[in-house]
């Protein structure tokens, strides 16, 4: 399969469209189009350049009027950008999705089990399928959740877990994000604005449907509520938790509260007393039953975790000790998408539910062992090393494309704490269908669906394609000049 | 509605109000000194900023020249009385509750804002750039009133408004009286003026003509801005929209500790409804306009400890 190299083969818009060894989301390896992408492929053909430039416009103006901007940091005040979107779908089938809806649902029921093991009694560490030290070795790991019981047991209750497909097209998870997981705003957004512009391949195609996001969010919230909440679990208090107007997502909370119908806070309006939480509104306190917070555990209580957080409750903490409030992400989730953690996932799944995994993980090196650490220091170029706390693509060196200076520094790093790092095989992710410079070209892709665990898992079709927008790059992350894409599944 | 929203709502409109108040001030003040000569800019330029309620200056203020004050009542984003320090803040309070207003309310804020950050002229060249506040601020109150549902949060617009219009007023009416309003002055030709420029200053100088005729007398400015029922930038007018403002928001939020307030706001429209102006006047109207003062910041004082920071026992009580 590899250097085919399939240049001017295609035609207009597509005469710019390369092949290479990656997998390709339309093409097939023959240099076929995939049947599933046949109707977007015979519908650009038919469109002009103009026409497509000019849909652009208006999802580019869609986009900037309703203030879809996410804050770019270590910069000047002024740095609210557009979230780049782009304008052509990313398909899939409905085979694919199934597998990949019960790969999802697999892996984040086995993750709450480990979550409530690991809180609780601790058989997994007993039993030496996970070694302790790695546990009690996080930065997220927090003591203070020990053998507090969380509603249904409900630790992940959003995830957005990433997915990248390999060359040979299997899908498999590069990372699990399980404490404040961002983007479903994109993703129902970038839906709308898509069934806008492309009404007519829209219902050719038939598209699941994802609308339904905000409800079933909300429903997950509900089945939270705590026992003993005055109103019962048909009407309690919900609200969504910011750190406020300065956050980068601070659209996506705005937005989800709205969809909901929930009050938006930040952490001045609540006040916690006798380990209740109201909060503030010119009818007098109210009693609030589940918090969808979108802040950090650490600066979510001054009294139980950082005192200098002036974004957070003070008490709060007490107060969900005593069962008196829910929380959605529950604390001390983070510790099950340590990157150090994440390659013990397969094993979690074996252990507590029998199966085999039904999605795999990337092949991960661990640099807290001394014979996978000195495997791949001796070719860092191969590699790419990743911070096990990080995200969002900060504190990552990516082999290929580094430095000799890059690789020493990341060399010492690793040699100073190598329970701090891991790494992977750069992996060439799937490419997909974009639309630059007037024509169609192709660029790497990831797929970051939404999961909800409530009382039951909930995985709405699609989620958001993230795009590295720069030709040949592989990062993906709107910090590093990344976009998204609409994501259809098809029915 | 959160305590929270209801206070950024009700600061944004404030300062609004003054951001307004100040640009017509200052424009008044530059035709004034026109007609006048430069002698006594330094004064003119002092007793405006007292009538904008500016702390008396102190000595080390001396050296600051009449020019540096204009200057820095129109650009100084550190004085809390400068045009730029109300737009920034006004804008700074609706961007905190930018979901709650509507986004035409949103974008009129920050075109002014930008509008502000990006020209500072000169004092004597500031008659566009002073228009052009004015002309945002009625902007953005036309698409307040005709793009956001009259409920609570617009009634707490409306509440800031009216109650930075009434010590906005009041503290100007005071100023002025105190510095003409003298037996020797009577009947100068330089007095006329100042006394138009009062009336211009609450853009009520052709109703006042069309109530009493441009015949200008102190006593019947005195009745016209404090006591008129029915100009909008009368006192009298500002304070019985105020509570009417405040009993829609007791009515709305339904709170039990409603009442309070309610009373405050309602004696201070009493007082404004029951009063005559030759008693005012024999009786001292600066003590008059300070008994209003008062009862302004009680006003805003019951409003704050009603619905925004309560102690959580007195919420709590049931």
């Amino acid at each position: 399969m590899a250097g085919i190299a399939t240049k001017h083969t295609l035609p207009a818009p597509f005469h710019e469209y390369e092949l290479d060894d990656a997998f390709d989301e339309m093409v097939d390896g023959g240099g076929a189009v995939r049947p599933h992408y046949r109707h977007i492929y015979e519908a650009l053909r038919e469109l002009t350049g103009e026409e497509l430039r000019r849909r652009q416009q208006i999802a580019d103006l869609s986009f900037l009027h309703q203030g879809i901007t996410f804050t770019v940091y270590g910069r000047d005040e002024g740095t609210e950008r557009i979230f780049p979107n782009d304008l052509l779908p990313r398909v899939l089938t409905r085979e694919e999705w199934t597998r990949i809806e019960n790969g999802l649902t697999q892996r984040i029921t086995a993750l709450n089990l480990f979550l409530k093991d690991i809180y609780h009694e601790g058989r997994i560490l007993n039993d030496g399928v996970v070694p302790r030290e790695i546990i009690y070795s996080c930065k997220h790991f927090r003591r203070q959740m020990r053998g507090l019981n969380v509603r249904n047991d409900a630790y992940v209750t959003v995830a957005g877990t990433d997915l990248i497909r390999m060359p040979s097209g299997e899908f498999v998870v590069l990372e699990d994000n399980l404490r404040v997981p961002s983007g479903a705003s994109y993703m129902l957004v970038s839906r709308e604005v898509m069934k806008r512009l492309f009404p007519d391949l829209f219902r050719k195609c038939g598209v699941q449907p994802i609308e339904h996001y905000s409800q079933a969010l909300l429903s997950t919230l509900r089945a939270l509520t705590p026992q003993g909440s005055p109103r019962g679990t048909s009407e309690p208090t919900i609200v969504l938790l910011t750190p406020g107007v300065f956050n980068s997502a601070y659209f996506e909370h705005a937005f989800l509260a709205r969809q909901m119908g929930i009050e938006l806070v930040e952490g001045r309006d609540l006040v916690v007393h006798d380990n209740f939480v109201y909060m503030r509104t010119t009818a007098g306190l109210r009693r609030v039953d589940v918090i969808y917070r979108r802040i950090d555990d650490d600066f979510i209580d001054p009294l139980a975790f950082r005192p200098d957080s002036s974004l957070g409750v003070p008490g709060l903490f007490n107060a969900y000790r005593a069962g008196n409030v829910s929380m959605a992400n529950a604390l001390g989730t983070g510790v099950a998408d340590d990157k150090a953690v994440y390659a013990y996932v397969p094993a979690i799944i074996k252990y507590y539910l029998k199966e085999d995994p039904i999605l795999d993980n990337v092949e991960t090196y661990l640099m807290s062992d001394p014979s996978q650490r000195k495997h791949v220091l001796g070719r860092l170029q191969d590699y790419v090393v990743k911070a096990v706390g990080e995200s969002g693509g900060y504190g990552m060196l990516i082999g290929p494309h580094s430095t000799a200076e890059q690789r020493d520094e990341f060399r010492r790093r690793v040699e100073e704490d190598p329970r701090n790092y891991i790494a992977q095989p750069t992996i060439r992710l799937s490419r997909a269908p974009c639309f630059l410079d007037g024509n169609v070209q192709p660029r790497h892709v990831d797929l970051r669906p939404y999961i909800l665990f409530g009382d039951k898992v909930t995985v709405v079709p699609g989620g958001l394609t993230r795009v590295a927008l720069r030709k040949g790059s592989l990062v993906v992350n709107s910090s590093q000049g990344g976009g998204s894409k609409d994501t259809w599944v098809l029915d | 509605m959160l305590s929270r929203v209801a206070d950024s709502l009700y600061w944004m409109s404030r300062y609004l109000e003054r951001a307004e108040h100040t640009a017509r001030v200052i424009n008044i003040q530059l035709n004034l000194m026109l007609e006048r000569g430069s002698q006594s800019e330094d004064l003119d330029w002092a007793r405006v900023g007292r009538s904008l309620g500016m702390e008396q200056s102190g000595e080390d203020d001396e050296d600051w020249s009449a020019e540096d004050l204009a200057q820095s009542l129109l650009h100084d984003a550190s004085n809390r009385s400068s045009i730029v320090a109300s737009i920034v803040n006004a804008r700074e309070n609706a961007r905190q509750v930018r979901e709650q207003i509507s986004s035409e309310m949103w974008e009129q804020l920050n075109r002014l804002f930008h509008a502000v950050r990006r020209s500072s002229p000169e004092v004597w060249d500031s008659r566009d750039f002073l228009q052009s506040i004015k002309e945002g601020a009625h902007l953005f109150q036309g698409i307040t009133d005709s793009t956001m549902t009259h409920s609570e949060g617009w009634q707490f617009i409306q509440a800031g408004r009216y109650l930075e219009r009434a010590v906005a007023v009041s503290t100007l009416v005071g100023a002025h009286f105190r510095e003409f309003h003298q037996p020797a002055q009577a009947g100068s030709e330089r007095v006329y003026l100042e006394w138009i420029g009062l009336l211009r200053s609450c853009t009520a100088f052709e109703a006042y003509c069309k109530a009493y005729t441009a015949d200008v007398k102190p006593e019947r400015i005195a009745e016209f801005l404090v006591l008129h029922p029915s100009f909008p930038h009368s006192i009298r007018f500002s304070a019985e929209a105020l509570e009417t403002a405040i009993k829609e928001i007791g009515r709305e939020a339904g709170s039990r500790r409603a009442a309070r307030v309610e009373r405050i706001a309602g004696r201070l429209r009493a007082t404004l409804g029951f009063s005559q102006i030759d008693e005012i006047m024999s009786g001292g109207l600066h003590a008059y306009l300070h008994e209003l003062l008062r009862q302004c910041g009680q006003v805003h004082s019951a409003l704050y400890q009603t619905y925004i920071s309560y102690p959580i026992e007195a919420a709590l009580e049931a």
